[in-house]
């Protein structure tokens, strides 16, 4: 295909449903696109007018209306539109408008028709209006089949590439860098015409072969080959590879068939990404683990925010599987912390190192791993005793506002009680937090009750995991000495009415979206 | 960036009149045929105008050295880009490729080893263009470069009026009050770079460096453009130079 159709090739295939569609097919809508600039305000398709094409948002967003003029949807960059009119009768029913400076692919007609026929996949999402979260849902359903995934949904990254003439010390030194487990090796030139492809600079390259933390164990290590070998010498000359549109099935087969655990993945003949076994097991046993590697592998605050959706979509995927709300609430928890720890990385990446150690207190549901979709954040930073208020605490303050703001970003709204780190009175070293709860437990008036409702449940997302442990103790211990303070706790407990109505129906709350019950004593997550 | 000198004065006062005389007088059966086709005059509201985004990559920034590597077109009106009427050809320039200079353009020496001289294409061209307005970013570039190339080949000159996108938003970011304004203040002028314009329309950053995208960005913007600072029935005659 042309190299500068790949814009509009890459563009759509990230975006359902051309997401599920062949190279072939998305090459062929991009062949036949029309574009249009709509500023905001204009208006794109108008009632009752005739329309032939598909419409698809390259950039901006749009909205669309019923008749009455009431706000039927707003859709956003990948989101399609005008299908329904396409469908039926080709007049306009929905008029959409502009609302922020859009470009739009338009799919002609015949196009869409085809990819409708020849495409059940895409037909289905077309045929039917459904709610946004039910089609989301089948989405996941379906990917569940191995045999409909394409492989380039599994790939997360960019492939770890050097030139052959890099040498094995400074290969492996790279490896470690990315985290990677295997490295795509290069060369300049097109002689092998399977594997030549050229970058965005035009100079062409050829693919020569892949070099995986095992072959650095047998062909390197074991034959004691010194690290200034290039690693030209010791790849092996047979390459087995995918492209990026088989499905995860076929890519499974050709591991076990080849008996490899990596898989360089091709588009064309350009490398996009490599995929190991573990990748594939992960796929299909646990979404839910897929996106906390997902989480792992992001580099920016932006990539985490696009996850935000997958973590919906794991929500639903396993409700639909029928998981209970023990397993649901401990698999978003650890969703929410492994946003959290990304976070912290990213923070420290960018701040430097911590004056003094410090750990990521989480508290509430997600240290009671019972959290749900609906979820604000609550947090605070317990830092050594060393810490100097004075020299420190800028750096903290820094550090929680770069992870607050983070998780608000992630979809984890800020906490309308202040209970962040970035708040002053929770972002204190370890004594004066000792401190706050011996006051907490030892005068239990109702505003104090209600901060050790909130921070007796507290686990440590990341540092020095020994000073949550010492505040978790000194909760164990000393509680337990205090007839006051369990007498009120008590108290307060009973004043809470468990969220089931009549018929096991659940009960909405203004605190919180939704209720899921505790399986074990069927008290429901409190609201903080 | 190299500052471009002018080296002849190409502006035509009255487009209108120019065309038509090059119509009768042209040799080239392939240059009549591209003169003697309507083009819109320049009373035309923009929005009837039929125009083709035009964009080159050269060997360098001199039409007297420097030569055409690739050629990419991309017809469109105010409605719509047709993307799939789009044409790209990669031209064997007529002296070999200068190693510096694929920095610049890159295409490799393989793409242009078998690709024909601009000659062969120029027919193709020509129809191509012909009756639609040519749009271009930067036209200091795309006009000199073809009108010596095609006199170097065909012995006449092809000169025509163009839209140029980035003399628009120079209009808008360089000769406007407040563009003075923040000269006065010593503040850095607005890029009016393809990229940095499409950007303050909301315009996708695309991968540059290819003809066809960039001439593909370039018929996005002039959209932008019109939508944002002229009406659909502004005429032709305040756009085009």
């Amino acid at each position: 295909m042309d190299v500068e159709l790949l814009e509009i090739h890459q563009h759509m295939g990230k975006y359902p449903p051309f997401d599920g569609l062949s190279d072939e097919l998305l090459d062929r809508i991009a062949e036949n696109v029309e574009v249009r600039y709509f500023k905001t305000g204009s208006e794109i398709l108008r009632l009752n007018e005739t329309v032939n094409e598909l419409c698809y948002i390259r950039s901006g967003a749009v909205e669309v209306y019923r008749r009455q003029g009431e706000l039927y949807n707003r859709l956003g960059e990948g989101d399609i539109f005008g299908h329904f009119s396409l469908l039926r009768g080709h007049r306009v029913r929905y008029p959409a408008k502009a609302i922020e400076d859009t470009l739009i692919y338009f799919i002609p007609g015949a196009v869409f028709q085809q990819l409708c026929d020849e495409d059940d996949h895409f037909a289905d999402f077309i045929e039917v209006e459904r709610p946004r979260l039910e089609s989301v849902a089948e989405e996941q359903k379906k990917s569940n089949d191995m045999m409909v995934t394409r492989i380039r949904k599994l790939l997360s990254r960019y492939p770890v590439m050097v030139e052959t003439t890099t040498t094995v010390q400074a290969a492996a030194q790279q490896m470690s860098n990315a985290q990677a487990s295997a490295l795509l090796v290069l060369k300049r030139g097109k002689e092998n015409p399977r594997f030549s492809f050229s970058d965005s600079e035009g100079v062409a390259w050829q693919m020569c072969g892949i070099l995986t933390d095992s072959d650095f164990r047998k062909s390197i290590v074991a034959k004691g080959l010194p690290p200034e070998t290039p690693v030209g010498d010791v790849i092996g000359s047979h390459l087995i590879t995918v492209q990026s549109d088989v499905s995860v099935y076929e890519a499974m087969l050709t591991m076990l068939r080849s008996n490899v655990h990596h898989l360089p993945v091709l588009y064309r003949q350009r490398p996009v990404g490599v995929v190991h076994l573990s990748d594939i097991i992960r796929y299909e046993t646990h979404s839910g683990l897929y996106l906390v590697s997902n989480i792992f592998s992001q580099s920016s605050v932006e990539g985490l925010a696009r996850l935000a959706p997958d973590v919906s979509a794991a929500f639903v995927r396993m409700v639909q599987e029928e998981a209970n709300s023990h397993m649901v609430g401990s698999a978003l928890s650890t969703i929410g912390r492994s946003f959290t720890r990304r976070l912290l990385e990213m923070a420290e990446e960018e701040l430097g190192p911590p004056p003094v150690p410090y750990s990521f207190m989480v508290n509430g549901s997600m240290a009671r791993n019972e959290q749900t979709i609906v979820t604000d954040q609550d947090n605070a930073l317990v830092i050594d005793d060393a810490f100097d208020p004075e020299l420190h605490d800028a750096y903290f303050y820094q550090l929680a506002k770069f992870v607050s703001d983070g998780l608000d970003a992630c979809g984890y709204t800020y906490c309308k009680g202040d209970v962040m780190a970035t708040n002053p009175q929770w972002r204190q070293p370890l004594r004066v937090w000792k401190e706050y709860f011996r006051d907490w437990i030892n005068n239990p008036s109702p505003e104090k009750l209600l901060h050790s409702s909130i921070f007796f449940d507290l686990d440590s997302a990341y540092g020095e995991e020994v000073y949550i442990e010492t505040l978790q103790d000194l909760v164990a211990t000393e509680a337990s000495k205090s007839p006051l303070f369990l007498s009120a706790m008590a108290r307060n407990a009973l004043n809470r009415t468990p969220p089931l109505g009549f018929f096991r129906t659940f009960v909405m709350e203004k605190m919180v979206s939704i209720i899921i019950p505790s399986t074990s004593n069927g008290v429901a997550p409190r609201p903080w | 960036m190299v500052m471009i000198r002018p080296r002849k004065k190409i502006v035509q006062s009255d487009w209108n009149a120019y065309l038509k005389q090059r119509g009768q007088q042209a040799q080239d059966s392939a240059i009549q045929r591209f003169f003697q086709a309507s083009m819109p005059s320049g009373d035309t509201p923009i929005d009837q105008v039929p125009m083709v985004a035009l964009d080159m990559e050269t060997t360098g920034l001199d039409e007297r050295r420097h030569a055409i590597v690739s050629i990419g077109i991309v017809p469109f009106d105010m409605n719509r880009i047709q993307l799939a009427k789009r044409r790209y050809w990669v031209i064997k320039p007529p002296r070999p490729l200068a190693e510096e200079s694929i920095a610049f353009h890159h295409i490799t020496h393989s793409e242009i080893a078998h690709a024909p001289d601009l000659n062969e294409v120029l027919n193709d061209l020509l129809d191509a263009l012909a009756g639609r307005l040519v749009v271009v970013h930067f036209r200091h570039i795309e006009r000199p470069f073809l009108d010596a190339a095609v006199k170097a080949r065909r012995g006449e000159s092809v000169l025509f009026p163009m839209i140029d996108t980035m003399s628009l938003e120079a209009r808008l970011h360089r000769q406007s009050l407040w563009a003075r304004f923040r000269r006065w203040l010593g503040r850095p002028p607005v890029s009016i770079r393809l990229n940095a314009s499409r950007q303050r329309y909301g315009l996708p950053a695309y991968q540059g460096h290819h003809a066809l995208v960039d001439a593909l960005a370039t018929a996005e913007l002039l959209q932008a453009q019109i939508a944002h600072h002229y009406q659909p029935e502004t005429p032709l005659r305040d756009i085009w130079t």
